[in-house]
């Protein structure tokens, strides 16, 4: 059977599409479950919350969503230290992070969904921006600029972050308390004050994302449950720790998707992205950039 | 000075008089009506302008001196659109909160999951929405406010597809695309049904997972197969996934839509405006001269006022209505009967034709209506996004069924500019 070549196209740019978009929504887990081994279920809540934050601005300032995620990044990030701070102080300090942290974090999801409802309602909402309703056609490709404008966005942030994490001093401390708090501390880092920084970067990013979300499609505060699985399975499957690894596996997960929706039925797309991750973690259980 | 004392002693045996008969109706319990309501989560959207209705039904009772002289309280939890959830708020309205009364709350799955227990009690259920939730169980004390008659999986499309088969030349292939949940499923069977009799070849038939981000591979897969017609049953997101993709791939056809969940709340209409001009989709409520049932517009007035403060759907056309005839049909029952007795409330239900706001209900057999009144409507003449144009009539233009036609359908469905 002769694959028809504009379908294929129009796929492989869908899902590279794609993977812009989930490596933005999954670089915050990286870093919080990844390098600082923080469960945080309650990340996607807070990407709902940035998609909220980015609605108000726009509708009621007439605020580019992209402009109105950078200003909400620097409160998300105090946010994300204050909630690192609550969880050390309640539970990682004692040693009792797994079960109970788990438990935090769903409070903190219902809390936060919760409070989005209290405060917008339980209606859809949408952004307001040039660019969502245009479409760029080269040839019998077209690539909707809703889709394009996360991509550019959701890649120059995670290389942001792996700039930060690679060239500064900071930066390289959060990679090293993801591998050894111990001998970080021997060398006179304080691996608390490191990961509480890391965490609030992890949910700035989530904020950022959120914009990214509703410029692809409307969302209401529960929506943010349906990314649970996905952010988490691109974690592990980029490696854990590896921002490469995050990208890679996001466009790996979203070109397997479009494939299979355009080729076999999009009912098999979920199916054949996580046999994908079985497959990957059957032959390399550490991920694909995992050490 | 016996006289200033017999009348002093006749004002005070008057005076007790009053203040015993004032407390006599006051001091009766309230009739309690229970129900769990999805006031989070996914259904939240309907659950919330449900429940807004029903207050807006309680507050006029009351002041009407509540139901058979008795005032009416609401108990009620938000089952956070969580069939899990769901039979234990049931049992603790009616084994803890002692209600009277229960009805449901919205959706599909949260109503089926309180139905067992509610026929553990044998209590009369008075439900909101739900697609064909009786088909297993067949309970006779069962109603549904749902218009889509005795048989949903096949009503749910049937205006469409008739609407389809009428049409010069007649269209040969269909594509049938929607959500892998039971809403979608049943519409699509439906839908392939409908295609089957009437001849039309189905080219596509795929249904589509919960969470899909981007529609574009889908709509593209469905152009290349060139059908002639799109059916569509999809929930609110992907309703706006599906026409985003439509508009981005240029996807054209005789008719386009269908099942599209979504369309009929304020915040779509919104969103999309002029890029509905010639969507075809289901419908239970249009404002055209053809549905301007008695009450309904007052009603709407009522809501309208409340609604933005509420943060519900500001039109309210698809959802508060039917809300608010679903309590004038319990308030009848009720007076009907004179009490809150199970069985005699639903044999009430069973043989009375109901005047509401939504016009005339007859429940059938199972707790259906009667007769379907599942509407098809068409967006037409949509002029840029101002959500005001929705509340005017020929916007959503009625096209089927015949009683209620309100204008003629429009062929093909093209992308259109602003």
């Amino acid at each position: 059977m002769l694959v028809n070549p504009e379908l294929l196209f129009n796929a492989l740019l869908t899902g590279l599409l794609l993977g812009g978009f989930y490596s933005a929504v999954s670089v915050g887990i990286t870093i919080a479950f990844g390098m600082l081994d923080i469960v945080n279920i309650a990340h996607p809540a807070f990407i709902i919350l940035g998609s909220f934050v980015a609605f108000y601005l726009n509708s009621t300032f007439g605020i580019d969503p992209l402009v109105a995620s950078l200003i909400a990044a620097p409160p998300a990030f105090l946010v994300g230290r204050l909630l690192y701070k609550m969880y050390y102080y309640a539970f990682e300090r004692h040693g009792e992070e797994s079960l109970q942290g788990l438990a935090f974090f769903f409070g903190v999801l219902f809390i936060v969904e919760v409070g989005l409802l209290l405060v917008f309602g339980v209606d859809y909402r949408f952004v307001e921006a040039d660019y969502i309703r245009k479409t760029i056609a080269l040839g019998y490709v077209s690539l909707p600029l809703r889709l394009v404008v996360p991509l550019i966005a959701g890649l120059a942030m995670v290389a942001v972050i792996y700039v930060f994490t690679s060239r500064t001093f900071l930066g390289r401390a959060i990679l090293a308390v993801s591998q050894d708090p111990g001998a970080l501390r021997l060398v006179g880092g304080n691996p608390v004050r490191v990961k509480e920084i890391a965490f609030g970067l992890s949910i700035a990013t989530a904020v950022l994302a959120g914009a990214l979300l509703i410029i692809i499609q409307p969302v209401e505060p529960s929506l943010g449950r349906e990314y649970i699985g996905r952010v988490f399975a691109i974690c592990v499957l980029g490696g854990m720790t590896s921002l490469g690894g995050t990208v890679l596996a996001s466009i790996i997960l979203g070109i397997a998707e479009a494939l299979t929706a355009t080729f076999v039925g999009p009912s098999w797309a979920p199916a054949v992205a996580f046999g994908l991750l079985i497959f990957t973690l059957g032959a390399r259980p550490e991920g694909i950039f995992g050490r | 000075m016996k006289v200033l004392s017999r009348l002093i002693t006749r004002a005070f045996a008057l005076l007790a008089c009053v203040l015993c008969a004032g407390p006599v109706s006051s001091q009766q319990p309230p009739i309690k009506i229970g129900f769990g309501m999805a006031l989070s989560g996914g259904l939240a959207g309907g659950g919330k302008a449900a429940l807004l209705t029903y207050q807006i039904w309680q507050e006029e009772i009351n002041a009407r001196g509540g139901l058979l002289g008795r005032k009416v309280e609401f108990v009620y939890y938000d089952d956070q659109s969580n069939p899990a959830t769901v039979p234990g708020v049931y049992s603790k309205l009616m084994d803890i909160d002692k209600v009277d009364v229960i009805i449901s709350g919205y959706g599909t799955v949260p109503i089926v999951a309180a139905m067992p227990v509610v026929m553990g009690r044998k209590k009369t259920f008075l439900a909101f929405y739900a697609l064909d939730a009786n088909a297993q169980f067949k309970y006779d004390r069962y109603f549904t406010m749902q218009p889509s008659g005795p048989n949903p999986q096949s009503e749910f499309s049937v205006g469409y597809f008739e609407l389809a088969a009428a049409l010069t030349p007649k269209p040969q292939t269909v594509a049938i695309v929607g959500a892998d949940a039971e809403f979608g499923q049943i519409a699509m069977a439906g839908a392939r049904e409908h295609a089957k009799k009437h001849g039309f070849k189905i080219v596509y038939d795929q249904s589509y997972p919960p969470a899909t981000v981007d529609f574009t591979s889908i709509v593209r897969s469905i152009k290349v197969l060139n059908p002639d017609l799109v059916y569509i049953s999809s929930y609110p997101p992907d309703t706006a996934g599906m026409l985003r993709a439509t508009y981005e791939v240029g996807l054209t056809a005789k008719m386009i839509g269908g099942g599209m969940v979504g369309l009929q709340f304020a915040a779509l209409k919104q969103q999309f405006g002029y890029q509905l001009n010639n969507v075809v989709c289901y419908d239970y409520y249009a404002p055209e001269p053809t549905m301007k049932f008695p009450g309904v517009d007052d009603f709407l007035v009522k809501y309208r006022a409340r609604a933005a403060a509420a943060g519900v759907d500001v039109l309210g056309l698809y959802i508060p209505p039917f809300a608010y005839a679903q309590m004038q049909i319990l308030e009848e029952t009720v007076k009907a009967v004179g009490g809150v007795d199970d069985a005699k409330m639903a044999d009430y239900l069973h043989k009375t034709t109901f005047k509401t706001i939504v016009g005339d209900i007859k429940f059938g057999q199972y707790g259906e209506w009667e007769t379907a009144r599942i509407i098809t409507v068409q967006y037409q003449d949509i002029k840029g996004n101002d959500v005001q144009q929705f509340k005017e009539s020929g916007k959503q233009v009625i096209l089927h069924p015949a009683n209620y036609k309100s204008g003629d359908l429009k062929v093909p469905f093209t992308p259109t500019k602003q």
